[in-house]
């Protein structure tokens, strides 16, 4: 009995270890292929760039989150909402810059590296480096560029993961020309 | 937790990461067969995975049949959320497994158009098939079609050793 409702409650997590395991298949893969930490590191920002390009809308669809006035909204919305909602976790704001246009996520377990041990020959590889590219991708379709990278990680023998986010300008709608 | 549409465009991902390397080496014709076999290969050691945390409470199975069907239901239902639509067999070790709208197709069509791309987002599942079966101690080819978009079948054979 207790094994049957466990089943159903699990199929959740099962489904994000398919999501984690097929990550780590990939980045295996990319390793075979450019066996090149900083290459690997460039493809992975690469794809996050592509994928959060289009999260966001789908991410704007559901949790009917209108625009942000500040850095500060926004680093709650992503904080609170969005890793909430697509990786199940809340990771804490700190670290704040005084100009207020750089802030630290930290998180306190990172779903993507699960089941993940990194071998001594790759010390420069950053394993969750999809993760920035998936911020900046998806913060540039909402006219804010942002530079993002990782600071820490635990899988590199750090207390914690944190990700640094950096505010660089607001993108100017362009309009086309002749059109007011 | 909406994980899946992370699943979805991550494989997205992967299937034009690993086509465009192919095709910037040139030689297409053999590329596609490499490009589907690197897919599949990632697949097959997810499939692995996967299974070993599926199984973990689950009964031991009777045999080849009862296996299928735990890949028809509560495997289908982990990975792609429903079951498999329709389950066939010839009783000599092959099977074929019908989806009507399987997850990867859905935002695609439901025509003929892109019927042509659709084969490079199937590589990958066939792999999942395979590896799990495989650690159910089950030798396996598996193929997939697409007839119409959103519905396809997998065909499993099982090696005869």
């Amino acid at each position: 009995m207790s094994r049957q409702s466990n089943r159903t409650t699990d199929s959740k997590k099962m489904n994000a270890e398919l999501f984690t395991l097929t990550y780590g298949a990939l980045v295996t893969q990319l390793c075979k292929d450019y066996e090149n930490d900083e290459e690997v590191n460039k493809q992975l920002d690469k794809m996050g760039y592509n994928i959060g390009v289009r999260l966001i809308e789908d991410f704007l669809a559901r949790s009917s989150v209108g625009r942000c006035q500040d850095f500060r909204e926004t680093a709650d919305v992503i904080a609170k909402v969005a890793f909430k909602m697509y990786l199940g976790i809340t990771p804490s704001v700190t670290n704040w810059s005084p100009a207020g246009d750089e802030f630290s996520l930290i998180l306190e377990s990172n779903p993507l590296v699960d089941f993940v041990e990194l071998p001594d020959n790759h010390s420069s590889l950053v394993y969750s480096n999809l993760l920035c590219g998936v911020l900046r991708g998806a913060l540039e379709m909402v006219q804010m560029a942002v530079d993002v990278k990782f600071a820490q990680d635990t899988l590199r023998g750090d207390n914690i993961t944190e990700i640094r986010m950096k505010f660089i300008k607001r993108i100017e709608e362009n309009l086309p020309a002749g059109d007011e | 937790m909406a994980d899946d549409v992370l699943f979805e465009f991550l494989h997205m991902e992967m299937v034009s990461h690993i086509y465009k390397d192919q095709a910037s080496r040139g030689e297409m014709d053999k590329d596609r067969a490499t490009c589907v076999s690197t897919l599949e290969g990632m697949g097959f050691r997810v499939g692995q995975g996967l299974i070993e945390r599926f199984t973990k409470d689950s009964p031991s199975f009777k045999d080849d049949l009862d296996v299928m069907k735990f890949i028809c239901k509560d495997f289908w239902i982990n990975v792609f959320r429903k079951q498999i639509d329709n389950l066939r067999t010839n009783h000599q070790g092959t099977y074929v497994l019908q989806d009507n709208k399987f997850a990867l197709l859905t935002p695609f069509s439901s025509g003929k158009q892109y019927l042509e791309e659709a084969p490079k987002y199937l590589a990958y599942s066939c792999g999942l098939v395979r590896g799990a079966l495989s650690n159910l101690g089950m030798d396996c080819v598996v193929t997939a079609e697409i007839s119409l978009m959103a519905s396809c079948k997998f065909q499993v054979v099982i090696q005869k050793i």
